[in-house]
Order: C-alpha cells, then structure tokens, then sequence
C-alpha cells in the first residue's frame, strides 16, 4: 500500500466528515489563524528541605509570533531554545505564566476555553513510540480523540485516515506501535491528529527521528494533507533544509526569545540576525570545495536559568558592542523588507550601537 | 513511496497478530518452572475448596489414645497431632484460611494501593506529596512489626488479620504503583490523550491503567508469600486465627512443643507454607519475565 494508489473514493469519503473549514472560520481569511503576544514560560527549580523555589528557568520569556491561515510556520533553533516548550504551551498542555494566545481572533482563556482549543489544535511528536499507548491497537489510538469529541463513527474516520496516510486498515488497523516501522509509527500519529480535524496541526520534530527517505515521504504525505485539508502548520525543527522545504515562513529562537522571522526566501537570502547566520553556516555543504574550516559558533548557549542581561546572544556574537550587554533588541522589521523581522541592534538606527544601522557584517 | 516499507511487511507474518495477554498467556505455559508452581497452587487451593467431599476424617474430632501418631500410620495417612485429629484433614482444611487470609490482603491492598499509587503518579504536586508521605510514614516500620502492631490494637479473630495485612501491604503497593505511573505519566501519548481534550480519568482509564497494571500486579503477587507467612505468624503469635481452627500458622505453634517427640510431624505445616509461598514466588517470577518482552 502506498500514499499514492489511493482511490478518490476514499479521500471522499473523509471529506463530509470533517467540517468545512470555511464554516468554522470564525474571524475570515485576513485574521491570522493563531496571533500569540508576549508568551512567557518560566519553570521553577525546586530544592532544599521545604521544596523552595531556588531559581527559574527561562524556557520562554515573551515570545511574540502570528501564523496565518493556511500557512506553514517552521521554528527553528539549538537544543533548549524554547522550541517544544512553546509548541506545548501553544496546545495547552502546560500552562502559560503570561502572554495571550488568540486562536481565530479568540482569546485562550477568554472567549475560548482550552477544551475548545483542542478541538482545533493537535500536535505530532517526536518519539513515534513513546507517542502511541503500546496496549492500544493503533485503531483504537487513532480512534480515540475522535471518541472523546463524541465525533460520530470514530473508528471509520480512523480507518480511512490511515488508508489516507499510507496504512491499509486492513492490515494495519489490529497492529500494535511495535509491530510498526518508525515511519509507519508517524504515520499513525498523523492519522491520530487528523482524526480530530484540527485547524492547527504542531509538528514538533516530526520527522527528526525518521531516516532520510522516509523523511522525505511523510513530508510529502504533511504537504499533501494540509492541501486537501485546508490545515495550518507550525513545524518545529532543527534541520534547516527540511524546515525550508515544508515552511512559508521561518522563526528562530534563541534561549527563549525569538531573534529573527522571516518568509523563507527571505532568510535564505539574506539571514538578518547574526545568531541565524551562525546557524546556517553550520549547515554542511554538499560541496567538498565548499566545507565549513571553523566552527560557526563556539561553546554551549548560555544558562536559561541566568541567561544574559541585554541581547541574550551578546556573549556569543563577534559584532557585540556595549550597547548589547545592557538593552534587549526589539524584533522589528527591516528597512526595505517589512515582513523580514530581526531583533538585532545592528539592524536599528537609534539603537547605539556603533554599526547600528548597517546590517550585519560579511 | 512508501513501497520500500510495505515489501518487508509483506514479507513478514500476514496472519491475525497476537493479543498482548494471549501472548503472556503462551509465554506462560512453555515455562516448566511456571507451570509445576501453577499446578501446585491450583491442587492447593482445589483440595481447600472441595475438602469436605475428599472423605476426610473430622479435622476437629481427636482421640485421647490417637495423639502424635507418626507419618503413615494406618487410617492417618500424615499421622495424628498432640489432640489425635488427623493431620491429613486438618492440612487440607487449613489451606482453607490459610490462603484465604495469606492472599485476600493482597487482593484487596492491590485495588487500593493501585488507585492511591496512579492517582498520585498522575495528579502529581499536593495530592502526590500527602498521599506518598502518609504511605512513609507506615513505611517506616517492618511490615512484621507494623501487623502485630495493628491486629493487637485490633483484637484477635480472622477479619482483624485481614483488615491489618492489608494495611501492611497497601503501601508497598501505592510506591510501586506511583513510580510506574509517574514513568508512564511523562510519555507523550499521555500527552497526547490530554491534546485530545479527554478529562483525567478518561486519560487514566484508557492509557494508564493497561501500561501500570502489569508491573503492579507482577509485585502484588511476589507478596501473597509473604502475607501467607505473615498471617500465619500472627495465628502463631496467638492474635490471628483461634484454636481449635486449623490454619498452617496455628498448627505450628501448637505442634512446637511436639518436635522432640515427632519432629516430621511437627514440620508439616511449616513445610506446606514453604511449598506455597516458594510456588507463588516463583509463579510470580515466571509472569514477570512472560510480561516483560514488549519488542
């Protein structure tokens, strides 16, 4: 069974199930599917005798973003950046401290309550076998959102989601997670999300722990789904290529806070934060005349539970000044190129800094 | 596309693929060890069941003339004790209360330490911090001394030594039961029950209870031996079962004084408590590594 043999039957036969997204567009095609403003997620470290909270670790600290209709938003960024954090605090499953997360022009926790967020909202993660219940049929696992909605006929739904991702119900739908390959564990968890009929799908390292080419197929399986299903994605990654691939638009973050966002010529073209571009210089060339001498970026990000006063990235960048070390960049646009944001003081004018202005230097 | 995938599939088995218990279940019978201590259990707790039909002599009627016959005298197959009852029938009817009282403990602290144990695994924070520390607290003695504590305080009888074992052995239960699901607890498909909108014991229900329970289970059973040998403690100690019913427990204490005079006779129910504990550990042992395979 392959993704491609499927009949047009059987696609329709999803089709009437799941709602029109155009009947449950709420705020019309210009309002942007998810605006979040000013996120903040700080985890306290506990010890001592009276379990005290003796520090906070700043997993995210005011991350602001939009994603809108229909796009694929690609995060990216270092190990312990905030990525998967924010990725759980966009589906609720851990709590905000502060910020606002407006889904369709609702606010979360104001007009929308978390159960009718996760209605519309569903995650993929990155351990297909750690993401199924090893005591659940991957029917039933399928099933089972679709269920708890009291969405009717969960278990049709389920079986024709997986003849849509690429797994014969037949054959597959009485099979446990471990009698299934990594890509076909992905799968599930695809069907899973789907079987739901989410607006919003988080991809978080989806496809990390899959080899190349079955990569490369349940890419393509992601593309075509959020075609035909009209769906928003937000891929988190950290391989740039596959996030160029699937993305609109690219945001990276850095110990918590975004630096850059950037549709994703833009930033191929041109990458305005100097944190971005140690990022893509450590991508290896194809090109043996063209391999990386010196490493892009030394040492470990710094401590998120201290992590530094001003530009979080000064005490790594070769362009900091002074006016780094004490004020926090804003994320802005730049000049000539208003969707290519960077928070970055050589990009600001009047910021101080004493290339302020000029782009980041070759 | 995924062709590469589906030609191994192909290649491997086609036909219906095997349940996880009934997969337990065949691992089960093709151990010896598993299945000579399972047959042994099952005649145990069969003969104690249908005792009265196997034409045995009264188990409560003596004989002044008949007392501490040795093993293998005519019409007492196993002898007679310090009353002239006949030790063959009192065995047989002892394994009644004996494994009544050495396993219901156990039954009953499983249900109530697994909901305590998952519970607290899975709410976390306060409810995790008061239930665990309340089970520290009865963790702190030996569970000997913690059921000798609790049966005197209760008074002697049968319903006092359950009630007090199963205090004994709810929190070993509740520990093991908080760490496996705590384990279980951080898995994503945990967190992806809860994307789904599913309310926690909708979650419990349905992904947390099948991937707990068998590890839980596997350790409830590793301690029916030694709530046999426990309850029979108590018997022997006096504040478990009475004279003059039989119970393993009960006999050795009373044939103790015996031992000099016919010390086969008065190792009887010791050796039947040995058959039984070390035929349910070993039981357990089997179930653990039936159990464990996964992949």
């Amino acid at each position: 069974m392959s993704a491609t043999d499927l009949s047009p039957s059987q696609d329709q036969a999803i089709k009437p199930k799941t709602a029109a997204p155009e009947s449950r567009d709420k705020g019309g095609p210009g309002q942007p599917l998810v605006i979040v403003r000013d996120l903040q997620k700080h985890f306290p470290v506990r010890g001592g005798v009276l379990g005290r909270t003796q520090a906070v670790v700043q997993a995210v600290d005011g991350v602001s973003f939009e994603v809108k209709k229909g796009e694929t938003l690609g995060i990216v960024g270092e190990s312990g950046c905030g990525k998967s954090t924010t990725a759980r605090l966009l589906i609720g499953l851990i709590e905000r401290d502060k910020g606002e997360i407006i889904f369709d022009g609702q606010g979360l926790g104001e007009r929308l309550s978390l159960k009718d967020l996760r209605k519309d909202v569903q995650m993929v993660f990155q351990d297909s076998y750690a993401s199924l219940n090893p005591r659940l049929t991957i029917e039933d696992s399928v099933a089972f959102g679709a269920k708890v909605q009291g969405l009717d006929d969960p278990n049709g739904r389920a079986r024709s989601l997986m003849a849509r991702v690429g797994l014969d119900p037949d054959r597959f739908a009485h099979r446990y997670p471990h009698e299934l390959s990594g890509g076909q564990r992905q799968r599930v968890n695809i069907a899973r999300a789907l079987a739901m009929s989410p607006r919003l799908v988080v991809l978080d390292e989806a496809v990390s722990a899959l080899d190349k080419s079955v990569e490369a197929q349940v890419l393509n399986l992601l593309s075509d789904l959020r075609k035909e299903f009209g769906l928003t994605y937000i891929f988190i990654s950290h391989d740039l290529n596959v996030v160029r691939y699937i993305s609109d638009r690219i945001l990276v973050m850095y110990l918590g806070e975004v630096v850059e966002v950037a549709p994703v010529d833009s930033i191929w073209r041109e990458q305005a934060h100097p944190y971005t571009r140690s990022l893509f210089s450590a991508m290896p060339s194809m090109d043996p005349d063209n391999r990386t001498q010196e490493p892009p970026l030394a040492g470990d990000p710094p401590n998120p539970i201290d992590p530094p006063k001003g530009c979080r990235f000064h005490t790594r960048c070769r362009f900091a000044s002074e006016v780094c070390k004490t004020k926090v960049p804003k994320l802005m646009g730049l000049s000539g190129n208003a969707d290519h944001l960077a928070a970055c003081h050589l990009h600001d004018a009047t910021s101080g800094h004493p290339k302020a202005g000029q782009g980041v230097p070759q | 596309m995924a062709l590469a995938e589906s030609d191994t599939m192909q290649g491997a088995k086609v036909e219906k693929p095997q349940g996880y218990w009934s997969g337990v279940g065949s691992r089960v019978v093709r151990d010896p060890v598993s299945m000579i201590c399972l047959g042994v259990v099952l005649l145990l707790i069969l003969s104690a069941l249908f005792a009265p039909y196997l034409g045995l002599p009264d188990p409560y009627k003596g004989s002044m003339i008949a007392r501490l016959k040795p093993l293998g005298t005519e019409g007492h197959l196993l002898g007679t004790d310090e009353q002239g009852r006949d030790m063959l029938a009192r065995l047989i009817y002892g394994g009644r209360l004996t494994l009544f009282i050495g396993l219901m403990p156990v039954v009953f602290a499983f249900f109530i330490g697994s909901a305590l144990g998952i519970v607290a695994g899975y709410v976390g924070g306060m409810t995790n911090t008061i239930i665990m520390r309340i089970v520290d607290v009865f963790f702190a003695f030996p569970s000997v001394l913690l059921a000798i504590a609790i049966s005197g305080a209760l008074g002697a009888g049968i319903v006092n030594s359950l009630v007090s074992l199963t205090i004994v052995f709810i929190p070993p239960i509740t520990r093991v039961a908080e760490a496996v699901t705590s384990g279980v607890r951080a898995l994503d498909y945990i967190d992806a029950a809860r994307a789904t909108g599913a309310n926690a014991w909708t979650v419990i229900r349905v992904h947390v209870i099948g991937n707990v329970l068998s590890p839980i289970f596997v350790y409830a059973t590793s301690l029916t031996s030694v709530c046999m040998i426990l309850a029979a403690g108590l018997s022997f100690l006096g504040i478990g079962v009475r004279p003059p019913e039989p119970e393993w427990g009960l006999m050795l204490n009373t044939l103790r004084s015996a031992i000099y005079i016919n010390p086969w006779l008065s190792a009887l129910p010791g050796v039947m408590i040995f058959i039984t504990s070390l035929c349910l550990n070993l039981l357990s042992d089997g179930l653990r590594s039936a159990m464990n395979v996964r992949d």
